[in-house]
C-alpha cells in the first residue's frame, strides 16, 4: 500500500498540486473494519476514479471526504484525511461548513419535492442568501454550469419530479454547484441512467474539472477509463476490509497496472 | 382476459396436460366474502345518514334552519320553545380551536423528535407509551381535567370557574395528540432517506433538514394527522361533557362555560321526549357534527390529493 501511493505520488500530472490527502485511513462500522490504511492523494481539478468490485468500501471512503458517515451510527474513522492541509476530522471543524465546500452526487438522483428552482436554491437559502433577485442568478448560473439550463428553463415552477432521469442528475449536480463548492464527490452517478444520459453526465463532468476537483466511484471500468484522469483501485481483503491496491493515472492504470489484481480486475477475470 | 370462447380440441389437450381451467371455489369465496363486507360498511353509514335526516330534519318545519343555526336561545321546554344552537356550535369552535392549537405544534414537534432525532431505543420506548394516551377512557381524562387542570386554569385567568372551553381544548389535545404524533411520524419516517442525505451533504444542519426537507416532504400525512385529530377533537363527548362547564350562553372567550355541540346533545337526550321537537333538534345537532367531520375529512383527502399531484416521484 505504502508503494502504491508512492507511485500515485511520482505519476500525478505534473501541474496539479493535491487537494485532498489521506493517510493511514481505516473505518469501521462498529468491530466490523470496512476500510484498511488507504493512503491516497487527490489532485485538485482533476477526476479521480475509485474503482473497485461491490462490497469493497468505495462509496464508504468516498464519504469520509464529506464526513457523510458521521450519520451512521457506530461509523469510526482512524488516520488523517487533510483539505488542502487540515484535518477534516479534527475537532474544531464544523462539519456544514465543511460540506459546503465537498459537495456530493448521490447514486440514485434524488432531487428534493420542490420546484427545480427550489432544488437548486436549497443550498444557498440554507446558507443565508434569500433575496430574490440573487437567488435567480445562482440557480440560472448553476444550471447553465449543469448544462440544464436550455432544458428547464421554462419549466423552473415545475416539479422536480416532472424530469427525467438523467436531467434529475443533472439537477442534483447544478444543486451541488450553488453551493459553490470545491470538490464533487459523485457516487455512481450513472448507474440509474441510461447510456446517452450517462455520456451528457461525462460530458458535464470533464467541464467540471476544470474549475473543480472531482473524486468519482464508479464500477464501470469503461466509464473510469474514458472520463477519469486518476484511477484508485479498492479491493476486499479476505476478511472483507477495503483496500488500496493501487492507484496511478489513469492511462497508465489501465494500459500496464502494477498489480497483478487489478491486471485481473480490469481484465474482467473476476469482480 | 382469457377469450370467451374455447375450442373442443384446446379443452381436450388442456385436460390431458393438466392446463384445464379449475372452479376454484375457496377463491370465490373469499372474493365475495370481502365484498360483503365493504358493503356492509358503506350501508351502515348510509344508514346512520338516513336516520339523521328523518329524525332530524322535521326540526326545520318548526324552527327555519337560519334561526336553528344562528339562534342564540335555547330553551327546548319553554312555551314556546326556542332552538338556536350558535353557542354550541360556537362552544366546539372554540374547544376545536384550542384542541388543535395545541395539539398540532406539540404532536408536529414530537413527530419530529421521533423520526428525526431520537435514538431506535427511545423510539421504540416512546411510541408505545404515546399510544397508550390515546388508549384512556375519555372519562378518565375528563376527571383529571376536573381535578387538575381546572383549578389551574381558574387561578391563572382569575375566573370564576375552571370549567371552560380552554379547559376541554387542553384535555381534548391531550386525547388527539396520539393520533397526531402517530400518524405524522409514520410521513416523516416513510420519506426517502435519500431527501435527508441530499440535504445534509449540501451543508443543511439537522434543524434545516427537518425544517425544511422532513417536514415538508411529509406535509401530506402531517395534514392528514392534523385532520384526524380535529375530527377526534370536534366527536370527543365526555371529556367536554364534564369539564367544558356547560353553560348554555353565547361563549365569547375560550375562557368562558360552555357546552360544545356534544355535550349538547349527551346531556339533552335524556330529557328529550322521542320523537318530540327537542329530540328532533338533538338529532339535527348530530347531522350538523356529522356534516363537520364530514367536511374535515374531505379537506383532508384533498389536501392529501393535492400534495400527492404536486410532486409524484
Amino acid at each position: 500500500m505504502t508503494a502504491a501511493s508512492t507511485v500515485s505520488r511520482d505519476r500525478m500530472p505534473e501541474h496539479s498540486t493535491t487537494k485532498i490527502r489521506t493517510e493511514g485511513v481505516s473505518l469501521y462500522y462498529g468491530a466490523f473494519q470496512a476500510l484498511r490504511n488507504i493512503t491516497l492523494d487527490i489532485p485538485e481539478r482533476a477526476i479521480t476514479a475509485i474503482i473497485g468490485p461491490s462490497g469493497c468500501g468505495k462509496s464508504t471512503f468516498l464519504r469520509i471526504f464529506n464526513r457523510m458517515n458521521d450519520l451512521i451510527p457506530g461509523a469510526r474513522v482512524e488516520g488523517t484525511i487533510q483539505l488542502e492541509g487540515i484535518d477534516i476530522y479534527d475537532r474544531c471543524i464544523d462539519v456544514v461548513e465543511l460540506r459546503k465546500r465537498v459537495g456530493m452526487v448521490f447514486q440514485k438522483p434524488n432531487p428534493f419535492p420542490m420546484s427545480v428552482f427550489e432544488n437548486v436554491a436549497f443550498g444557498p437559502r440554507r446558507h443565508g442568501g434569500n433575496n430574490r433577485g440573487e437567488l435567480a442568478d445562482i440557480v440560472e448560473k448553476s444550471l447553465r454550469q449543469a448544462a440544464l439550463w436550455d432544458e428547464v428553463k421554462d419549466k423552473l415552477d415545475k416539479s422536480a419530479f416532472d424530469l427525467s432521469g438523467g436531467q434529475q442528475q443533472r439537477l442534483c449536480i447544478a444543486r451541488v454547484l450553488a453551493v459553490e463548492p470545491q470538490v464533487i464527490l459523485m457516487d455512481e452517478p450513472c448507474s440509474a441512467l441510461d447510456p446517452v444520459a450517462t455520456l451528457k453526465i461525462e460530458d458535464l463532468m470533464r467541464q467540471l474539472s476544470n474549475s473543480y476537483t472531482i473524486v468519482i466511484v464508479t464500477h464501470n471500468m469503461q466509464q473510469a477509463a474514458r472520463a477519469s484522469d486518476i484511477s484508485a483501485f479498492l479491493l476486499m481483503e479476505p476478511d472483507r476490509a477495503g483496500v488500496l491496491v493501487e492507484c496511478g493515472p489513469t492511462s497508465q492504470l489501465f494500459t500496464s497496472p502494477k498489480d497483478k489484481r487489478t491486471e485481473d480486475y480490469i481484465t474482467g477475470r473476476f469482480g | 382476459m382469457p377469450r370467451q370462447r374455447s375450442s373442443a380440441t384446446t379443452a381436450e389437450c388442456a385436460l390431458e396436460k393438466g392446463l384445464r381451467r379449475r372452479w376454484r371455489l375457496g377463491e370465490r369465496a373469499i372474493e365475495g366474502g370481502i365484498f360483503l363486507a365493504s358493503l356492509l360498511a358503506i350501508v351502515v353509514l348510509l344508514g346512520i345518514v338516513a336516520l339523521l335526516l328523518r329524525q332530524g330534519l322535521p326540526i326545520f318545519s318548526y324552527t327555519p334552519p337560519w334561526a336553528f343555526l344562528f339562534g342564540t336561545r335555547w330553551y327546548p321546554v319553554s312555551e314556546p320553545p326556542t332552538f338556536g344552537i350558535a353557542p354550541f356550535f360556537v362552544a366546539t369552535l372554540w374547544v376545536t380551536a384550542v384542541a388543535t392549537a395545541v395539539a398540532v405544534p406539540v404532536g408536529v414537534a414530537c413527530a419530529a423528535y421521533l423520526s428525526e432525532v431520537a435514538r431506535p431505543a427511545i423510539r421504540e420506548t416512546a411510541k408505545p407509551i404515546i399510544e397508550l394516551l390515546a388508549g384512556f377512557p375519555s372519562v378518565v381524562m375528563g376527571f383529571i381535567g376536573l381535578l387538575l387542570l381546572s383549578p389551574l386554569i381558574q387561578s391563572m385567568f382569575n375566573l370564576n370557574t375552571g370549567l371552560c372551553g380552554l379547559a376541554a381544548g387542553i384535555m381534548l389535545s391531550l386525547m388527539s395528540l396520539p393520533i397526531i404524533v402517530t400518524v405524522s411520524e409514520d410521513a416523516m419516517r416513510a420519506i426517502p432517506d435519500d431527501f435527508r442525505q441530499a440535504a445534509y451533504a449540501l451543508g443543511a444542519t439537522k434543524w434545516e433538514v427537518v425544517r425544511h426537507v422532513s417536514i415538508p416532504a411529509a406535509l401530506s400525512g402531517i395534514s392528514a394527522a392534523m385532520m384526524l385529530g380535529i375530527g377526534r377533537a370536534i366527536g370527543e363527548t365526555m371529556t367536554v361533557l364534564m369539564i367544558a362547564g356547560g353553560a348554555l350562553a353565547m361563549p365569547v372567550s375560550p375562557t368562558a362555560p360552555m357546552m360544545p355541540m356534544t355535550a349538547a346533545i349527551a346531556s339533552g337526550i335524556g330529557n328529550a321526549v322521542r320523537g318530540g321537537l327537542q329530540y328532533q333538534a338533538l338529532f339535527a345537532i348530530g347531522l350538523l357534527l356529522f356534516l363537520m367531520t364530514l367536511a374535515v375529512n374531505l379537506v383532508a383527502d384533498a389536501v392529501l390529493e393535492r400534495q400527492k399531484r404536486k410532486f409524484q416521484r
